[in-house]
């Protein structure tokens, strides 16, 4: 092993362990609650998670929250950006997750037809 | 997939004892069953410091700290949290004075509050994942050293730094390194002093275990200043878990190049091996850790020659203490000027504490040098259990000495414990309250040394001793004024005269007690009574028959049927004549009806 070689194990290393450094750029909060788990809320974490491991997004963190009182609109889905405004996305699916992911998370635009509110 | 939760448990030896390895099996197999295993990654870390509260275990992202978590609870962890995202808020932290659930572990103040640079890895990766130590930027210092520093430019950043030995002299350690790169030899030596060996201790093993790496790392880059190519870590035997995991780290970094031949394929050569110790204190001395090395009884010799001319096998070695080596990685990547930033102009870094004794938040903590003893005590270590006050401080274990309360703004650094007649040592913090008695205290310590001398030399062995039997007459309440002259005397000559270390010091913890609590020793010889109500010879318990209600517990409890009474017939009565003033009866009496009276048994019984 060289130096340069030291320094790829790094790279990924910084990655797998980006969770425990507490400053994501990027929260996913997934509302797990009764209505939302019954709604599919599980597969959309699944597709979050997924997407996110396949585009090696190391800033980026999926956490849980309880119901919202948002039942009608379950699966619901909270994506904060650091120093953005919070995007609720509303009947979330598999599909409409890596939608997200690709041009929310990655190139910053948010999928306005899936949106039921922006928060400051 | 990536984890969307790390679940860090602590399995330093703290929490191993308090069954860790059971809850990281239950939280397995609830994550198992609940099909989370792709999602949520188990990671058994070192030590986290709050040992009061194993066994410990932190959840990130949300930075969740739980404590005294049971086998019983993983499976209301798994559902609740890592399932539904609903933190178990009874097994979460809590202000014990705000009445305050800490949701995160940065809001505790034991965490808030200190300063992690040796320890920074402790407690946040896999000591026994060479991948995540690399994550942390484990191993760049040693790549640049070989490919961009030389041998010289190394020895002036480590001077430069002003870093000081932290295994209690405080001797600076780039001088140490510059006086064994120039020392003439065949051949040349690093050893890692790991025999941590004093009363309430256990720095050198959180290290070890939680991060054997970044010691690894750290003698590494020495040898590369030194050419040495040969080195030993000494730790004794006593610390399996820290033998365990160095010896995985070792084969992990000879496996990937990072020791043996050609180090990341440069020129550079060296090999580590662990050399175990059999738990003699004397062998924390460098000259009697040297000789237990080449299998010689661990006895030390007269310096000079030093260790840096004279050391291993006869060459010239340089050995600095585990805390001094996980140092080094964080110097050479950050420099010196960072290094002095922390700390105090003579002391600069910052130091490894285990706190221990009467203090709510016993555990490992690191802070930087000059922060005060009240901070230590009253802000990370959360005060004085049970309302009682704080009556001192011991440092330095049995080569240290006592502070009194008044002195609790003291900053912390070689020369001001120095100054109030103790000594910085490796980092052992006993806190002591007002039902301490200093004599007591002092007597224990003494006994240690006592215990642990060698023998070789004449002042050690046989003054020790002396002293011993004085300290023990006082607190029989067999003593006289002049046994107090008499301790100074032994006590002087036994400093000055005494072959190494340990029986130089060994006199410190008497000698700081009698300069500090005087009247305790005046108490226990002029008046035969413990002010402290601690020496047994000088105390005897009695039940007050008015507060008694004849609840049985402690006749049931007196472990030599001392008691005696019928249950519903108060008062109970204890016969001082068979009574061992264990205190068990005065612990589970639920009325306080058990008091402790000042006077011997003698006394009593010719009154009686």
């Amino acid at each position: 092993m060289k130096l340069e070689d030291l320094r790829k194990i790094r790279e990924r290393g910084e990655k797998d362990i980006s969770l425990r450094r507490g400053d994501a750029r990027v929260n996913v909060v997934i509302g797990m609650g009764t209505s939302g788990i019954a709604a599919g809320a599980r597969n959309v974490m699944s597709a979050f998670l997924d997407e996110i491991g396949k585009r090696e997004l190391g800033d980026t963190i999926v956490t849980q929250t309880g119901g919202r009182g948002l039942a009608s609109s379950e699966p619901v889905v909270e994506v904060h950006v650091k120093n953005e405004p919070v995007v609720v996305y509303g009947e979330m699916t598999d599909d409409k997750a890596r939608r997200v992911v690709a041009e929310h998370i990655v190139n910053g635009s948010p999928v306005s037809e899936y949106v039921i509110e922006v928060r400051e | 997939m990536p984890h969307r939760l790390d679940v860090l448990v602590c399995s330093g030896a703290a929490c191993v004892s308090n069954h860790s390895a059971a809850v990281r099996d239950a939280l397995q197999t609830a994550i198992e069953a609940h099909g989370l295993s792709t999602e949520v990654r188990l990671v058994e870390t070192g030590c986290m410091g709050p040992c009061e509260l194993g066994p410990v275990l932190l959840v990130y992202p949300e930075g969740s700290l739980y404590i005294r978590v049971s086998p019983e609870d993983a499976n209301e962890i798994v559902e609740e949290h890592f399932l539904k995202g609903r933190p178990v808020q009874r097994l979460l932290w809590e202000d014990p004075e705000a009445r305050r659930i800490a949701e995160e572990k940065k809001q505790v103040p034991f965490f808030e509050r200190q300063e992690k640079v040796v320890l920074s890895n402790c407690g946040t990766i896999d000591p026994e994942n060479l991948q995540e130590y690399i994550a942390t930027g484990g191993y760049e210092a040693l790549g640049q050293a070989l490919t961009e520093r030389t041998s010289e430019e190394l020895i002036q950043i480590i001077l430069d730094s002003k870093l000081r030995g932290r295994g209690g002299a405080g001797f600076p350690t780039g001088l140490k390194w510059q006086l064994a790169a120039k020392a003439k030899g065949d051949t040349r030596y690093i050893v890692c002093n790991g025999d941590e060996g004093d009363p309430g201790a256990f720095m050198d093993r959180a290290l070890l275990e939680g991060d054997p790496h970044a010691v690894l790392e750290g003698m590494t880059i020495a040898a590369y200043a030194i050419k040495a190519s040969r080195g030993f870590i000494y730790v004794r035997a006593e610390y399996p878990l820290a033998i365990k995991r160095l010896e995985i780290a070792i084969e992990q970094a000879r496996a990937s190049g990072l020791l043996g031949n050609n180090i990341l394929e440069t020129e550079f050569s060296f090999d580590v091996e662990i050399r175990i110790g059999a738990g003699a204190f004397v062998c924390g001395e460098e000259t009697a850790l040297i000789a237990s090395i080449e299998g010689e009884r661990g006895m030390p010799r007269p310096r000079p020659p030093y260790p840096s001319d004279v050391g291993v096998f006869g060459q010239p070695t340089l050995i600095n203490n585990a805390e001094t080596w996980g140092n080094i990685r964080h110097i050479v990547l950050r420099g010196a000027t960072w290094f002095r930033s922390i700390g105090t102009e003579s002391s600069p870094g910052t130091k490894v504490f285990a706190l221990s004794g009467k203090v709510n938040n016993t555990g490992i903590v690191e802070v930087p040098m000059g922060t005060t003893l009240r901070e230590l005590i009253f802000e990370i270590g959360g005060g004085i259990p049970d309302g009682k006050k704080l009556k001192a401080v011991q440092t330095g274990g049995p080569s240290g000495g006592c502070i009194p309360a008044q002195y609790m703004d003291t900053p912390i650094d070689y020369e001001s414990l120095k100054e109030l007649g103790a000594f910085m040592g490796s980092g052992g913090v006993i806190v002591l309250d007002e039902d301490d008695c200093m004599v007591g205290i002092a007597k224990y310590f003494l006994e240690f040394s006592c215990d642990e001398s060698c023998g070789k030399c004449i002042p050690c062995r046989v003054g020790t001793r002396q002293m011993l039997s004085i300290l023990e007459r006082i607190t029989e309440g067999g003593g006289s004024m002049d046994d107090l002259d008499q301790l100074q005397t032994l006590a002087s000559t036994i400093q000055t005269t005494s072959l190494c270390g340990l029986g130089q010091a060994a006199p410190s913890p008497v000698l700081s007690t009698i300069e500090h609590y005087r009247n305790e020793y005046e108490a226990h010889v002029n008046e035969a009574t413990c002010p402290a109500k601690r020496c047994k010879a000088l105390i005897r318990y009695e039940i007050e028959p008015e507060a008694c209600k004849a609840c049985d517990l402690c006749r049931k409890a007196c472990p030599v049927e001392a008691i005696e009474g019928t249950p519903g017939e108060p008062p109970y009565q204890i016969h001082q004549s068979v009574c061992i003033q264990c205190g068990r009866c005065f612990d589970v009496c639920p009325f306080g009806a058990v008091r402790i009276e000042s006077g011997t048994k003698k006394q009593d019984e010719v009154e009686g």
